[in-house]
């Protein structure tokens, strides 16, 4: 993990200490949970040939998302990317509907037709997750015009990985978000690797937050495997946007499982994976929490379970739900 | 009834949509203070006011995305793109992101906005400033695409577009921006998905659009003079297309020929002809389906080349000619 000095930290984030309630780190806990254990399934339906297509795993990088979101109001809006069920569960969507969603159902959030990398939850503000690297950039940054626009004092969460930030679209959406000053908060979850590009070949500078320089806004660099230390980020990075305009946030976080179903890990060592998975957030977070006396054990083996049996739920929800209508296959192309 | 330019009746119909609907606002690269490129936007700004009337810098993929972004939150963007060609560098905002958000969303989303770029050749600028490439956009569903070829058209069919609830790309022709033409002073809407039989004819059916409505017209008032009633069906819109029209236009004259400044080989013609051809209009054709469409060139800089790399009123005419020889 590259340390973080405070003179790198931009002035959206400055080091002070946010108090975050028990319930709040229960409730973040809880979450990073049900994401571990929706993608733990997700990906023995792979292994299994349940469901087909591909699919990206969020494994290991569960504190960005939910800390990220748990800052957020319930009407702000959020884009996800290919790896994107961390956002949306964090979101708030129901589980069971996204396991049928991801198992091509009816009553899927698409009707089947989205899957893995498509699911949008729009009732809550999330305007979806996105098959292109870098294509929801500019879509969070017009959500930022309607918001400027309407003059309410909802924030937009735009996040990507450290792949998208060498897309053309970073560069045209963070700008135009400066000069129109946008009230988007940019976060780049930089699993340090594109595919099996590595952040250091992909990029000349070894910390990504610099490149809010050149759009002359706030950037900051936070330890994505700390749930407390993101939802501090981008809790302050909201009051900041509101009032003036956008920051970028870089998570540094690593992705435990392969790039997709195809990968064979042949770019990374047995060994950057295992230093890595010593500093998983959901562990850490669990230590942390008993260790400064927000759960006791008792408390949290109730979440563990409470977290399985709402991922048990989706799944049979999911597998009795009829699959998408053949009826459904020419709809929804045009709206009326 | 009055006459206004093409240009003058686009900016009308921004103009009066931003009145009624706060939700509309328009955005682009130098349509502020500097009026636009071809001048459509003058004094929007004074009206409007720079929130609603941004100009942009120079991105259009972020043009063309944060309005998809825009729209699926609940504004109506109008999105400027200065010359058609460069919709390519903001494509996969329009095709991947905008077009595609209703369905993979299982119609949960709605993307109501309005790409306006000016498309064509004949202005010297060569080959990445002229293009015609709606066939591009036609081959993307989740798209509208309409190409006005008058003034009334321009203005009524922008309205329904801005109103439409889908992501509408609106081509403009750059050389008709100065050509005037009756519209009234009152309300009206042009509906997407109607084509205008522009003259009705016995003989033969011109199906067209854009610019080259103009030019067939014209061939057509010729041809007339000889006592060949030629029939020219301008679409207006090509998707939704208006299939009806053109299939009963066929049964009519027996013979079809397709007029598109557009570059012939996969062009949008070629799904005109297969349209009429697996109809029952088929059945009434006298001689085979002929197109006139632009060379398989990119559009070329000397005048006499340029005007050459598209149709021309003399390949208009023989093909007509041909046809019913």
């Amino acid at each position: 993990m590259p340390r973080i000095s405070a003179a790198e930290r931009g002035a959206a984030v400055e080091e002070r200490a946010i108090e975050v309630p028990r319930e709040l780190q229960r409730e973040m806990y809880l979450k990073m949970l049900q994401i571990r254990a929706f993608e733990e399934k997700v990906a023995y339906f792979f292994s299994r040939g349940m469901v087909h297509g591909t699919t990206h795993l969020y494994m290991g990088e569960e504190a960005t998302a939910v800390g990220a979101v748990a800052s957020l109001g319930d009407d702000d809006f959020i884009t996800s990317t290919h790896r994107g069920h961390g956002h949306t569960i964090a979101k708030g969507i129901e589980l069971p509907r996204m396991m049928a969603e991801l198992l091509g159902k009816q009553s899927g959030y698409c009707k089947g037709k989205g899957g893995s990398m498509h699911i949008a939850d729009l009732a809550r503000g999330n305007l979806g997750a996105n098959g292109v690297v870098g294509g929801g950039i500019p879509i969070a940054t017009g959500a930022g015009i309607t918001i400027k626009l309407r003059g309410d004092d909802r924030v937009v969460a735009c996040f990507f990985g450290d792949g998208a930030i060498n897309e053309g679209t970073f560069h045209e959406s963070v700008n135009l978000a400066s000069v129109w000053k946008l009230p988007v908060i940019y976060i780049c979850e930089n699993n340090q690797y594109g595919m099996s590009m590595s952040v250091r070949r992909a990029t000349n500078i070894d910390d990504l937050s610099l490149r809010a320089k050149a759009y002359g806004i706030p950037g900051t660099r936070v330890d994505g495997n700390d749930v407390l230390a993101v939802y501090r980020a981008v809790r302050e990075a909201r009051d900041y946007v509101r009032k003036n305009g956008p920051v970028l946030i870089v998570a540094e976080t690593y992705r435990f499982s392969g790039h997709s179903k195809s990968d064979a890990n042949r770019y990374r060592t047995k060994e950057e994976i295992a230093e890595w998975r010593e500093r998983d957030p959901i562990a850490r977070m669990r230590k942390r929490m008993l260790e400064g006396g927000s759960a006791t054990e008792e408390e949290l083996v109730e979440l563990e379970n409470g977290a399985r049996r709402s991922i048990e739920e989706a799944v049979k929800y999911a597998e009795e739900s009829p699959e998408s209508s053949i009826d459904e296959l020419e709809t929804d192309v045009y709206a009326d | 009834m009055r006459e206004i330019t093409y240009a003058e009746a686009i900016r009308e119909a921004m103009s009066e949509e931003m009145r009624r609907d706060p939700s509309v606002f328009f955005m682009g690269e130098d349509i502020g203070v500097y009026g636009g490129a071809f001048g459509v936007s003058v004094g929007m700004i004074d009206e409007f006011g720079p929130e609603r009337v941004r100009d942009t810098p120079i991105s259009e993929a972020a043009i063309i995305g944060a309005a998809a972004g825009a729209a699926v939150t609940g504004s109506r963007p109008i999105a400027e793109i200065q010359f058609s060609d460069f919709v390519a560098i903001g494509l996969d905002q329009l095709g991947n992101q905008a077009a595609k958000m209703r369905y993979m969303f299982g119609g949960r989303a709605q993307v109501p906005m309005v790409v306006r770029a000016p498309a064509g050749s004949g202005t010297g600028a060569a080959a990445q400033h002229s293009q015609s490439q709606e066939a591009i956009y036609c081959h993307i569903p989740g798209l509208k695409v309409v190409t006005p070829s008058t003034p009334y058209d321009a203005k009524g069919l922008l309205k329904s577009a801005i109103r439409d609830n889908n992501p509408v790309v609106f081509l403009e022709q750059k050389l008709l921006y100065r050509v005037k033409g009756p519209v009234p002073e009152e309300e009206y809407t042009v509906p997407l998905g109607r084509a205008d039989v522009k003259r009705t004819g016995r003989d033969l059916t011109i199906v067209t659009w854009g610019r080259m409505a103009g030019m067939c017209l014209e061939t057509a008032v010729r041809l007339a003079e000889e006592g060949i009633d030629v029939e020219v069906v301008d679409l207006r819109s090509l998707v939704p297309l208006d299939k009806e029209t053109v299939v009963e236009s066929v049964k009519k004259t027996g013979h079809l020929l397709i007029v598109h400044e557009a570059v012939q080989s996969a062009g949008y013609g070629g799904e005109i002809a297969a349209l009429v051809a697996d109809s029952e209009a088929f059945f009434y054709l006298d001689a085979p389906i002929r197109r006139v469409a632009g060379l398989d060139v990119p559009i070329p800089y000397n005048p006499t080349l340029e005007r050459n790399a598209v149709p021309t009123p003399e390949r208009i005419e023989r093909a007509v000619r041909d046809l019913l020889g």
